[in-house]
């Protein structure tokens, strides 16, 4: 087997899964803060009560975070070492920022912030989430700049062959680096709000099945209690209809907010990375049209196998440009112009091994571009769609007691996950066959790129990495089974599964009888 | 070999230093978990004694990995690549104890909590060991050809030099958990482990001090020597503590041997940072090894910045969670029923 290939989706496999939990914690953090917050301003329990058990499902999530991000951290130098060996100069310093400045602050903080309840004054305990949390923002930076570097290399020099660094500022306001930052956190904040929405709308859902809330004669909620379920009183009621009306409001503002970014990013793309364009829309021959779905072969190279079935005038122009008449140009326009630039072999340099002199497809898997640029901006629409019409149906103060729409809700909360793993498949694979695209844009330093074929280690062996990818791959499964089992667990379990306090009989007596030297969290 | 160079070199070494320091004892917290805890009880005790503070400890190992990628790229690669298999099994074994701390808590029963601290026992051996063995072979070489690459197969660097580094960082973590959770605890584990710290951490301690004299031996000189010194004096001096129960000074005095044996290490194989056991004229240095000097000049105004800031906020966290916790100040495990009428 070829280790290249095995190691591009072993990379591939785990990278996409770091993904798929880092949105929720970016995006549950700083909801989790907002409750924190009113909960210190107003001592409202409702607030209390919303903080802890989001505040617990945020944690089990982030922890999966914690332990998937090791392995990225050290993959550069297991897999591609010569990849690490060519951009170290450059690629190495954001990484290293990203920990000296970001991950300490997020682990320390969050440390302090779980054992701190009753043990710190409360403004210093909303602050140490708060410090956590700027954590977090700030490593998706540093990360997204290291990134961006390799979609659009700036700030450097050719040397030896080698890409030097020469200006850090350069690397650290790539405007790639800022829409890709504005974009992707404004598409955590759209997981967590869905993530909100479906939970709280099961739950109200759950407390007007069990017949504690009702609907009057003028359809706004009554609501109720039920003292043999803990947690299940009035303010229970309160608690999520607050959680699913933020969720929706912050799902339907950060829509808005990935489809702005997400135009602009269009328009880098257009100018620094044209064949990704053209790979995001199959689009063979130069034209303005945006097209909505394309059936034939669109991995077809020549073009002889698209037909386009539903196009619409002038909007791809909108998307690249700001106008409705710049054409857009094609593969059949761009192959010619990369083949000359680029070369249309692999060079015959050793790094390349057998594979030196290999013909190079500039072509992107058409496929995969095409549908997962499609996946991201449709399920982002419909997770929106849905949380307006949640807005809406919610405004009496509950949910409808249909238990189809309540199912349709929590599957919702997985629409922006996809929406965002889809982001990167399209964004990393739409790179290809570079693993450090060249940066055509003028200034941009001629001659740094790398071909994805000589970034891989040549010292290991395709077992090695099949080795890694299968054990990697099992305790993941395992991992993701385990998690969604926990999530699922404190979802049933209510306010109380986070609030100890809830479920005790008669917590005025426990309290006097507690030692107060007690920790007020223990693993 | 530019001065800034250097001081990046010097900074790895403190990185590594600090990481052995702090994730030492939790590694050897996780190992104690299963070796010396009597029951579930204990186990959730000596759990707690890290809980605030095991994610910023384990944060040192990932800036040491960041740090080396920025200031030594060729080092990080060559010796991540060279000793895939292994790092790869100490990648799962950190994953594995970082989830067990969260997930042990959070099932219903006894059996499920046992799995967890089983695996996070079993995660902070894999780790400790594998992480022992990559340094030792860092300090004693790999066979690298030219391009830094290994040759030889997969399993080209296992020596004896990987098992007794190995063997050092399992041992120190038993030996230096023993201290710290004498020093955190109160009532039947806190007697446990003094007693371990005074009778069985100066066995444990053994491997890595013959790691420190290989490597003196082999290449010492007389600052290395003065810095053994020094660490002899540290686990002499602990072992001493540990026997009259002195438990902060015997904390301090095992650690003293790790801190002052590490440098000795990373002192002695100056400028060399990954030897090549085929030819010492592949090795990597720090001459030839390092970034450009303008990013390193750019990381060395991030550490100025960062590394005291980080120093201060981890102190602090210590500071706040400086309390002895006995078996009473652990809550009971707090169970809970799904918020739906049963039907
Ligand atoms: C909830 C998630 C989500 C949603 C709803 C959207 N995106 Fe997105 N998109 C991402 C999540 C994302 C992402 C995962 O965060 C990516 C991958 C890399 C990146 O920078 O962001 C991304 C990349 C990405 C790129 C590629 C940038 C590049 O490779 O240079 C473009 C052009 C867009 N997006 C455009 C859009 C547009 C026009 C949207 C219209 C609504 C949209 N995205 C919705
Ligand atoms: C921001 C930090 C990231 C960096 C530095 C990065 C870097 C890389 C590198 C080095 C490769 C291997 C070479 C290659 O196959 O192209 C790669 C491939 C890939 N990455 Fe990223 N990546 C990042 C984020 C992500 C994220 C968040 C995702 C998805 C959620 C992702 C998805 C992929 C995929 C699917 C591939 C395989 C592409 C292919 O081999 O065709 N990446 N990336
Ligand atoms: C391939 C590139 C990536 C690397 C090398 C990487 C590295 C890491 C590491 C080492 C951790 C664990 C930190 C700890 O122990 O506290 C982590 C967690 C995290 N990463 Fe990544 N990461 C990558 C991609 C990304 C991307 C693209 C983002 C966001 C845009 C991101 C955001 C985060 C956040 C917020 C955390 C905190 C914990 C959590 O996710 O639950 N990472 N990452």
């Amino acid at each position: 087997m070829d280790p290249l290939l095995i190691a591009r989706w072993q990379f591939g496999i785990t990278t996409v899964y770091h993904f798929l939990l880092v949105p929720l914690t970016i995006g549950l953090g700083p909801v989790v803060l907002f409750l924190h917050w009113r909960w210190v301003r107003t001592g409202d329990d409702r607030w209390y009560r919303a903080t802890r058990f989001w505040g617990k499902l945020y944690l089990i999530n982030f922890i999966m975070g914690v332990a998937t991000g090791i392995v990225q951290e050290f993959q550069f130098g297991l897999a591609w070492s010569e990849y690490s060996r060519f951009v170290g100069d450059v690629f190495g310093a954001p990484l290293a920022m990203e920990s000296l400045l970001a991950f300490f602050a997020e682990s320390t903080f969050l440390g302090l912030w779980i054992f701190g309840w009753g043990r710190l004054p409360k403004p210093l305990h909303l602050a140490t989430l708060a410090a956590a949390i700027a954590g977090s923002v700030a490593s998706a930076y540093f990360i997204l700049a290291a990134n961006s570097w390799m979609q659009h290399p700036v700030g450097i020099r050719l040397e030896h062959g080698r890409p030097v660094m020469t200006d850090v500022w350069a690397v650290l306001t790539n405007n790639t680096a800022e829409l890709a930052f504005a974009h992707t956190i404004t598409g955590s904040l759209a997981v967590a709000g869905s993530f909100l929405l479906g939970i709280a709308w099961y739950q109200l859902w759950q407390r007007r099945r069990d017949g504690i809330d009702a609907v009057g004669a003028d359809g706004r909620v009554v609501v109720g209690e039920d003292p043999s379920i803990p947690g299940r009183d009035r303010l229970d009621h309160r608690v999520w209809i607050t959680s699913l009306r933020v969720g929706a409001a912050v799902a339907v503002v950060a829509f808005a907010a990935v489809a702005i970014t997400g135009d602009a990013q269009g328009k880098l793309m257009f100018v620094q990375q044209p064949m990704k364009m053209a790979a995001a829309e199959a689009a063979c021959h130069t034209g303005t049209s945006f097209s909505i779905i394309t059936i034939g072969d669109p991995g077809s190279t020549d073009c002889s196998g698209i037909v386009y079935e539903l196009e619409v005038p002038g909007v791809l122009s909108f998307l690249a440009k700001g106008d409705f008449t710049t054409p857009v140009k094609g593969v059949d326009e761009l192959l010619p112009q990369y083949e000359a630039k680029y070369g249309t072999t692999l060079p015959d340099r050793a790094i390349y091994g057998a594979r030196a002199g290999e013909r190079i497809d500039y072509v992107p898997i058409m496929p995969v571009t095409y549908w997962g640029f499609r996946i991201m901006i449709g399920f982002g629409a419909l997770a929106a769609f849905a949380a307006a019409v949640a807005l809406w149906l919610t405004r009496k103060g509950t949910v409808p007691a249909s238990k189809r729409l309540m199912q349709l809700a929590v599957l919702g909360i997985l629409a922006p996950f996809g929406a965002n793993a889809a982001g990167w498949i399209f964004t990393e694979m739409g790179r290809q066959p570079f693993v450090v695209a060249p940066n055509p844009t003028p200034g941009g330093v001629d001659g740094v790129y790398m071909f994805t074929a000589a970034a891989v280690s040549p010292g290991v062996s395709a077992g090695e990495l099949l080795t890694s990818l299968v054990l990697l791959g099992l305790v993941y499964l395992v991992l993701l089974v385990v998690e969604v089992l926990l999530l699922t667990r404190f979802v049933r379990g209510g306010t109380a599964s986070a609030v100890p306090e809830l479920a005790e009989a008669h917590p005025d007596e426990e309290d006097a009888a507690r030692r107060d030297d007690v920790l007020a969290f223990a693993y | 070999m530019s001065p800034l160079a250097v001081t990046w070199f010097v900074l790895i070494a403190v990185l590594w230093t600090g990481y052995l320091f702090l994730e030492g004892f939790d590694l050897g917290v996780g190992m104690h978990m299963l070796v010396s805890a009597r029951d579930e009880r204990e186990r959730r005790l000596m759990l707690n004694t890290i809980g605030p503070v095991w994610d910023g400890n384990e944060v040192w190992l990932i800036t040491a990995g960041g740090a080396m990628f920025a200031a030594f790229p060729y080092w990080y690669a060559s010796l991540l690549s060279a000793l895939y298999l292994p790092l790869v099994v100490v990648l799962v074994g950190l994953i594995l104890r970082a989830v067990s701390i969260e997930f042990a808590g959070k099932g219903r029963t006894a059996t499920w909590r046992r799995c967890w601290d089983t695996l996070m026992g079993l995660g902070s051996l894999v780790a400790a060991f594998g992480i022992g063995a990559a340094l030792g072979l860092t300090t004693t070489g790999l066979p690298l050809d030219a391009n830094g690459d290994r040759v030889g197969g997969p399993m080209a660097w296992f020596s004896p030099a990987a098992v007794l580094g190995g063997l050092a960082v399992v041992g120190f973590c038993l030996a230096h958990a023993s201290t710290f959770l004498a020093l955190k605890t109160d009532g039947p584990v806190r007697l446990r482990m003094r007693r371990f710290s005074a009778v069985a951490a100066p066995v444990a301690l053994l491997p890595i001090v013959a790691w420190v004299l290989v490597v003196q031996a082999r290449s010492g000189g007389p600052v290395g020597w003065a810095l053994v010194a020094v660490a002899a004096a540290g686990g002499i001096g602990g072992a001493h503590a540990a026997r009259r129960a002195r438990e902060g000074r015997a904390f301090l005095g095992y650690g003293l041997l790790l801190v002052a044996g590490v440098a000795a290490i990373f002192t002695d194989v100056f400028p060399v940072v990954l030897p090549s056991t085929l030819d010492h004229a592949w090795d990597l240095t720090v001459g030839n090894a390092s970034a450009s000097p303008y990013s390193l000049a750019v990381m060395s105004a991030v550490a100025a910045f960062g590394v005291p800031l980080v120093v201060a906020y981890q102190a602090w966290t210590y500071w706040v969670f400086r309390k002895r916790l006995a078996p009473e100040t652990i809550p009971a495990p707090h169970d809970f029923v799904p918020a739906v009428r049963a039907r």
